[in-house]
């Protein structure tokens, strides 16, 4: 077992190995793409530009992004101790926190910890969900604007579009739950209508609750789709249309084939925040609704035990890059594509 | 199977602007026809509305005798191809031109058999592997050509698939063009603004002016016997000389112009005293001293420049009357010397003369 203080040497060691990794990859792929070489990066920059952007990079995502990750997970290794006792002999790395998010326990491996193994497997299923409903609903939206929308058109849909994220998240949650509460407003209008005659438990059936994460991420869906479908030459489509397709078979063979990319990257969009969305969970949860970040928020400030809550926040990060990546090797894509 | 194309009347409107206006013309089964205009004439119009990307606000379009209206280009039997082509850039060659049968739902070996086929009818035979980027611009005409060939259409419609292939390719695929359409004996309709073009590919050639047909015939009826102004002027070079009409009689008439009195057929029967423009070709226009025939018009003109071309000699001259342009070929002797003076002559039966061309 190695020592708390060779963990930290690794710790600051690895951004540097990653980095060297990361770009070797990119170089691989480049070259199993066949692109062509580029001019270095300080020849088109020039050297006092490309130091400054080399250093700006550098130091944001190491100080800002890798570091305080990597903090977190050399935390989730180690046992939660009182203030004195940090640094001390019982200081030594172990497994016993992902152990309690298995079993539920930190010694034992009798039972399995079944609420939060559920909550953490409903939420990576719900946040599929949310993503592939989004797709279908935003999809639609994104060819109109791409394909179909006159320029005043699209201006004022992507007013539309934009303007709800003018308000704070939390408003708009709390605004979901005006909307969908038993005596709220849905309910109070098919009351009046006659449609039921008795209120419907939206929130409680977890309806709110995904209308609520699907609405709040539909325009981390639209852009990238739109994005991906304007580079779609009309002419292919009117091609395709000549040649005797119908609409289905155009949108199916023709245009998504070619905004997979998008596709992709809307959906990876969509997944990671919709795992990690916190406030709308919190706000239109129903009392069965399990969503895992609340679990992992009441690691941190509830049970007030770190460590604990760094494990599980690092489970649920590697599980959301396992999915994503799963998911482009099914489209055939890779990273990059997704990052377009 | 090849259709007959007959438009009656046929007007297309795009809000208060006529983007084709009372268009009738019937164009024949298994004929070749060029629609010729300068852009913007409404030539790319008509043609999407014969392919059904637009519905025509007036007029009816019949295709095989059948009324087209209502009927959407993936119903009608048209196929089209696009000014830029618009190949399917993720599906190799041989998906792209098995597009339209696997739309149709034929069976794997049927659409790889059709293909197979139809790339050695445009010489890609072994191609088809390959992905649409690897091919140079010629190649992916041909793969465009089979791409609409393959769901046997009764009339191919061509939008200047030309106009983006360098000069010595775009000579090649004319002749390509032209023996693919002997070949499969389907009615072809190009459209283009490049004279060359129509006037090589084509049967019959309909010379377009915003919106309107203004003359359809031969490549040698349009050349040598134009009806408008804008045909003369469009279709081939044509040195222009404005007057009055002085007098007219037995098909001929006589204008008087800057040049001076000049003679020429009339087929519009001008009236005295009409503005009019008289027209004569280069190729008619020769120095006096070669003229082997009794020319009847006669005029003075110093020679400003010359420019060799190999078979012909292009010799611009600057006369009273402005700018004038000779076209001299081998049996002409030899050019005259700039600054020579020279005089010029044509026959009356060389010369066209036509009401002055409607501003458009």
């Amino acid at each position: 077992m190695i020592s708390v203080a060779t963990g930290h040497r690794l710790l600051v060691a690895f951004p540097f190995v990653l980095g060297v990794l990361i770009w070797g990859w990119l170089a691989f792929e480049r070259r199993v793409a066949k692109l062509p070489p580029r001019p270095g990066f300080f020849r088109r920059n020039g050297w006092p530009v490309g130091i400054y952007l080399m250093l700006a990079v550098a130091l944001w995502l190491l100080g800002m992004v890798v570091l305080p990750q990597l903090f977190m997970v050399e935390l989730s290794f180690r046992p939660k101790l009182p203030f004195n006792q940090i640094g001390g002999p019982r200081d030594v790395y172990t497994l016993e926190n992902y152990r309690y998010f298995l079993f539920g326990s930190t010694t034992s491996t009798e039972s399995w910890n079944a609420v939060h193994l559920r909550s953490f497997a409903t939420t990576i299923m719900s946040a599929l969900f949310i993503s592939g409903f989004n797709l279908l609903l935003c999809y639609p939206i994104a060819f109109y604007m791409a394909q179909a929308a006159t320029g005043a058109q699209l201006r004022l849909l992507m007013l539309m579009l934009i303007a709800p994220y003018w308000v704070n998240e939390i408003l708009r949650a709390f605004a979901f739950r005006v909307i969908f509460a038993s005596s709220g407003l849905l309910n109070t209008m098919l009351l009046g209508a006659g449609f039921i005659v008795e209120p419907i438990d939206f929130i409680g059936r977890n309806i709110a609750l995904f209308s609520g994460l699907i609405y709040a991420y539909t325009l981390l869906m639209v852009f990238p789709l739109y994005n991906a479908l304007d580079s779609v030459e009309a002419a292919q489509i009117e091609a395709a249309r000549d040649l005797g397709a119908p609409w289905w078979h155009i949108h199916l063979f023709v245009i998504v084939p070619a905004a997979k990319s998008g596709i992709a990257s809307g959906c990876t969009l969509v997944f990671m925040l919709a795992t990690g969305a916190l406030a709308a969970p919190l706000v239109l949860g129903g009392p069965s609704a399990m969503w895992f970040t609340p679990i992992v928020y009441d690691r941190f400030y509830q049970v007030f035990n770190w460590p604990q809550g760094a494990a599980y926040a690092f489970v649920l990060l590697v599980a959301c890059l396992i999915v994503v990546v799963a998911g482009l090797r099914l489209l055939r894509l890779n990273l990059t594509d997704a990052a377009r | 199977m090849t259709a007959e194309v007959a438009l009656e009347g046929v007007t297309v409107r795009f809000g208060p602007f006529k983007a084709v206006d009372d268009v009738s013309l019937r164009i024949a089964p298994g004929e070749f026809f060029s629609f010729l205009g300068p852009s913007g004439c409404g030539k790319t119009t008509l043609l999407r509305t014969i392919s059904g990307f637009v519905e025509p606000t007036g007029g009816t379009l019949r295709i095989g005798g059948r009324d087209m209206r209502g009927i959407g280009p993936n119903k009608r039997p048209t196929a089209l191809i696009f000014q830029s082509l618009a190949l399917f850039p993720l599906m190799t060659v041989m998906e792209n031109v098995a597009y339209g049968l696997r739309v149709r739902g034929h069976s794997r070996a049927a659409q790889r058999a059709r293909a197979e086929e139809l790339l050695h009818v445009v010489a890609l035979g072994d191609q088809g592997s390959k992905r649409v980027d690897q091919l140079s611009g010629g190649q992916k005409q041909r793969v465009a050509i089979a791409r609409a060939l393959a769901v046997e259409p009764e009339v191919l419609l061509l939008d200047e698939p030309l106009s983006a292939l360098d000069l010595k390719l775009r000579q090649h695929m004319r002749n390509e063009l032209r023996a693919i359409q002997r070949r499969v004996g389907i009615t072809f309709i190009y459209i283009t603004h490049d004279q060359g073009e129509a006037l090589t590919m084509s049967d019959r050639i309909g010379v377009m002016r915003a919106g309107r047909l203004e003359q359809v015939g031969t490549g040698r009826a349009l050349y040598d016997q134009p009806e408008t102004a804008f045909v003369a002027s469009f279709v081939g070079e044509a040195n222009a000389m404005p007057g009055l009409v002085r007098d007219a009689s037995d098909g001929y008439a006589v204008i008087e112009t800057a040049f001076g009195p000049l003679q020429g057929r009339n087929p519009s029967g001008m009236k005295v005293g009409a503005q009019a423009v008289l027209f004569v070709r280069p190729e008619r226009l020769l120095p006096y001293s070669t003229a082997v025939f009794c020319p009847q018009n006669r005029l003075q003109a110093r020679v400003a420049d010359l420019a060799y071309e190999g078979q012909v000699t292009h010799v611009m001259f600057s006369a009273e009357g402005g700018r004038l342009l000779a076209v001299l070929g081998p049996r002409d002797g030899e050019p005259p010397a700039p600054g020579s003076d020279v005089s010029l002559a044509f026959a009356a039966r060389d010369a066209v003369i036509l009401p002055p061309a409607s501003q458009a």
